[in-house]
């Protein structure tokens, strides 16, 4: 009886969890695209450093907080519109990836800010002291300096995503939470609720053990 | 080579209260010279340094360096400047994401050279500093000593005609800062290069200045060639320095239980060389018994310092005691026992 029912839900698992790698995936390239440079924005802008530009660091800040204090279900459908705009369509998971990606690139910006702050002013001060240009301090002190701590920030930013995009289902986004809600929650069918849910624990751990890890290797401190 | 002109650096502090870290200081620092800028901490020789280059902007006053007045720059031509000075600092302050090589590569990135010239010149440096073997460590792996070595290469990395060291041997243990110093002082030789350095140890400025400047309160209180300073300290704040490295205290018992003149004589430069006092017993019939004494070699020149107990006739003694003031201009009595 178990073993049946599962076996006929694997077809619609294994949509699922694409669906979830698509969005998350997508996501999360928006994430690294657009949050990593407004995460230096936001650091390098700041009081202080070299960037120091009081408006832009409070505007941007403004920004950022004001998205992140959205919750997700309704940033998803405040965005119908872009998203019909963006994705040619308000439903499905390319449509879910536009609300996904709004949410994580501010999420991400700030956990890249986080980790820069972690950098030793000191460090630098020592490659402004030699001449070198802001945008090669970005790229060869900041950036490689934080990495330990943005790839952090990316597994956490992944894990998340995971979370939102169970919400992505009432426009139709798909993916392993949809699944686990519609068919399992909805339908009493704790079959598959439970067969969701540890393949999510399982997708989890498994994303979480392999960020620690190449966190680990690049961390040289 | 540098020229400070009536420099002033105010910070405001959160609660808009203003802190002065260096104020009205003028210096003229020449050519190949080593200049130490001493202080405790507090007294604005790090704000002092730091304005140096730029890496504070001073409130007022003029900053030029090498005939170039930082202060009128443009960020631009402000890089430009800063790449041709140096800098180390107490913390080193490496990349800890790259390694040696990639550390000092990164100033002469900076400076905009060619793969190919980078490669020679790291290697170079790392020739210079003794760590050619560390090439591809990252700095978690290598000594505080060694760290100094990778942050004085890459100070050097883009042939600066100044070199800025802010409390560069504090982090360090004394054979350490030895070592670091002795390539400073190589470093001033082989390439002419002129040396700012700031500390708050004497010892340090004893070993390798050739000018001191004494800070207190933000402003320069005393400056002059480190062996003056040391043989005629005025200010009590550089008499405590200079006590730090010369120590000429007696116990108080020692000096109770004697029975005759106790006098200090300082011996400068070529007279510490000459026999005074194997003169002084020939002449004069006393007799001498030294309580304490020290040479110190201050840039090779010898100060020496002895504390001397006279006994015999009071007239004789007051004899001797002239003669020696006569030879050495400097003798000092401590305790007159009649």
């Amino acid at each position: 009886m178990l073993l049946e029912t599962l076996q006929a839900l694997l077809p619609d698992l294994n949509t699922a969890v694409l669906q979830t790698i698509y969005m998350v995936a997508v996501a999360l390239a928006a994430a690294i695209i657009f949050g990593l440079p407004l995460g230096v924005l936001l650091f390098v802008t700041d009081e202080g450093l070299f960037l120091k530009n009081k408006v832009l660091n409070s505007v941007t800040g403004w920004i950022v907080n004001l998205i992140r204090s959205i919750p997700y279900i309704i940033l998803l459908v405040a965005l119908l519109p872009l998203t019909k705009l963006i994705a040619g369509s308000t439903i499905g998971p390319t449509a879910a990836s536009v609300s996904l990606s709004v949410a994580a690139i501010p999420f991400f910006a700030r956990l890249v800010e986080t980790s820069l702050r972690e950098i030793d002013k000191g460090v630098i001060e020592s490659a402004v002291a030699v001449g070198a240009s802001p945008w090669m301090i970005i790229t060869n002190i900041l950036v490689p300096e934080a990495k330990p701590g943005i790839i952090q920030g990316l597994t956490i930013t992944t894990i998340s995503l995971i979370g939102y995009s169970a919400m992505a289902g009432i426009i139709g986004g798909g993916g392993i939470g949809d699944l686990a809600i519609r068919f399992g929650y909805y339908r009493y069918d704790n079959t598959i609720m439970f067969t969701t849910v540890i393949v999510l624990v399982v997708l989890v751990q498994i994303i979480q053990i392999s960020g620690d890890r190449i966190s680990r290797v690049v961390d040289k401190r | 080579m540098i020229e400070v002109n009536n420099l002033v650096k105010v910070y405001r502090s959160k609660k808009n209260k203003e802190v002065i870290g260096v104020n009205d200081v003028s210096l003229k620092i020449k050519e190949g010279e080593i200049y130490g800028i001493i202080g405790y901490s507090g007294a604005g020789k790090s704000s002092l340094i730091r304005c140096l280059n730029l890496l504070e902007i001073p409130t007022s006053g003029k900053v030029k360096i090498d005939g170039l007045e930082l202060t009128k720059l443009s960020e631009k031509n402000l890089r430009k400047a800063r790449q041709k000075i140096g800098m180390i600092f107490q913390h080193f302050y490496l990349a800890s994401s790259k390694t040696v090589y990639e550390n000092i590569a990164f100033a002469l990135k900076a400076a905009g050279k060619s793969p190919k010239e980078i490669d020679a010149r790291v290697k170079e440096l790392l020739e210079l500093v003794g760590l050619s073997d560390k090439l591809n460590q990252y700095p978690a792996q290598l000594s505080g000593g060694q760290k100094q070595r990778v942050g004085i290469a890459r100070a050097l990395a883009n042939e600066p005609k100044v070199l800025l060291c802010d409390e560069a041997t504090s982090a360090l243990d004394p054979s350490t800062t030895k070592s670091i110093l002795n390539l400073l002082k190589t470093i001033n030789q082989k390439l002419g290069l002129t040396i700012v350095l700031i500390t708050h140890e004497m010892e340090v400025v004893k070993e390798i200045c050739h000018r001191l400047a004494v800070m207190q309160d933000g402003k320069v209180i005393e400056e002059g060639p480190v062996y003056d300073i040391f043989a005629n300290p005025v200010q009590p704040l550089t008499k405590d320095f200079i006590q730090s490295v010369l120590q000429f205290n007696l116990p108080q018992q020692l000096i109770e239980n004697r029975k005759g003149t106790i006098i200090k004589i300082q011996f400068k430069g070529a007279i510490a060389e000459e026999s005074v006092v194997s003169d002084l017993f020939q002449q004069f019939k006393v007799k001498g018994n030294i309580l304490h004494g020290k040479i110190e070699y201050i840039q090779d020149v010898p100060l020496g310092v002895f504390i001397m107990e006279l006994t015999g006739e009071e007239k004789e003694v007051q004899r001797a005691i002239n003669y020696i003031e006569e030879r050495t201009q400097n003798l000092e009595v401590v305790e007159h026992v009649a």
